[in-house]
């Protein structure tokens, strides 16, 4: 079964995206929220990154932190899916352990 | 709460806990068992002296499943054993000893 | 992944510490989770990366903070029978420190092994 890892910190100030990228599994899923959605989008330095990620973990970003920052979700990169809350705990569901990465 | 001991007031938690770990002495160990019941023996002191050295070691105060058997390791099983511990201690070797002893109250403990 | 004992439920626990000690009260408040969760008969994990790794260096002197030095309660871990310790080896090396530099027995584990284990706990806690 795979994990759902959960990260809420930009990737410009703290580095918890990249060691949670460096412990995902292949076929565990990283839902980006609070603060960490500014990394799902596509002109960001870190998109190659991301992109790299994508190949072995499912991205997803949370719609209302996009939302509330001002930051357009058709800006966010190929191969990150946008879910709402209901899509939140969608992932939580099919997952067999949430991760969270504080 | 506070206890006074030399003339000196000592502060302590509602629960009798010192708030200062240095402001611990045998006198005040004395003054702070007679508060809990106890009249120390030398087998309670044997405890209390366990557990300073513990604390000195680890900075915690210990769970008593783990105080029980770090005495049984030091001083064998007739003393590292709940019966023997509680008798001496009939509140709980955890909770009194340790306050007796100048120490926080023990982590997980509630 | 879980086995009846006792009556109860014997699930996998991973406590993860990611940060430096003293900055920020996370590590304190780990180690008391861990030492509490040792009451309850769990199969408890304890890991070290990142920054987290600094919590069990050697050598912690605070007194001129007047902060209360408690790596040596990590020490104390074995006798509640918590003895899963697993350090990450690059991030002690990023950070220019080796097994020798630790203030408790640990198993050293590479990233990739390290991530193989979290994806075998029931519950994983991060700070």
């Amino acid at each position: 079964m795979s994990t759902l890892h959960t990260v809420n910190k930009s990737p410009f100030e703290r580095a918890n995206l990249q060691s949670c990228l460096g412990h995902a599994q292949d076929g565990d899923c990283v839902l980006l929220m609070e603060d960490a959605v500014v990394a799902a989008m596509a002109a960001t330095a870190l998109a190659p990154k991301l992109a790299d990620a994508a190949q072995s973990v499912k991205i997803f970003v949370l719609g209302p932190d996009l939302k509330a920052r001002g930051l357009d979700p058709a800006g966010v990169a190929d191969g990150i899916g946008v879910v709402d809350y209901d899509g939140f705990v969608d992932l939580a569901a099919e997952s067999s352990a949430v991760h969270a990465w504080l | 709460m506070a206890y006074e001991t030399n003339g000196k007031s000592v502060e302590a938690d509602e629960e009798g806990f010192l708030v200062n770990i240095n402001d611990w002495n045998e006198d005040l160990a004395g003054l702070i068992a007679k508060d809990e019941g106890i009249d120390m023996s030398p087998e309670h002191w044997e405890v209390v002296n366990f557990l300073r050295e513990y604390y000195a070691e680890y900075q915690i105060a210990p769970a008593v499943r783990v105080l029980t058997k770090a005495i049984a390791k030091k001083m064998g099983p007739e003393k590292g054993n709940n019966k023997y511990l509680y008798e001496l201690f009939p509140y709980g070797p955890g909770k009194q000893a340790c306050k007796i002893a100048g120490l926080p109250k023990p982590t997980g403990c509630v | 992944m879980e086995e009846e004992f006792e009556g109860g439920i014997v699930k996998k626990f991973m406590f993860v510490n990611r940060k430096a000690p003293y900055g920020t009260v996370y590590a304190l408040e780990v180690l008391e989770m861990v030492l509490i969760s040792a009451a309850f008969d769990q199969d408890v994990h304890v890991a070290f990366l990142d920054d987290g790794v600094y919590q069990i260096k050697k050598g912690q002197d605070t007194k001129d903070l007047g902060h209360k030095n408690f790596s040596p309660t990590y020490r104390a871990l074995e006798g509640y029978d918590i003895e899963k310790l697993f350090v990450e080896r690059e991030s002690l090396e990023e950070r220019g420190l080796s097994e020798a530099d630790l203030l408790v027995d640990v198993e050293v584990v590479s990233r990739a092994e390290m991530a193989k284990l979290m994806g075998e706990m029931d519950v994983v806690m991060t700070a």
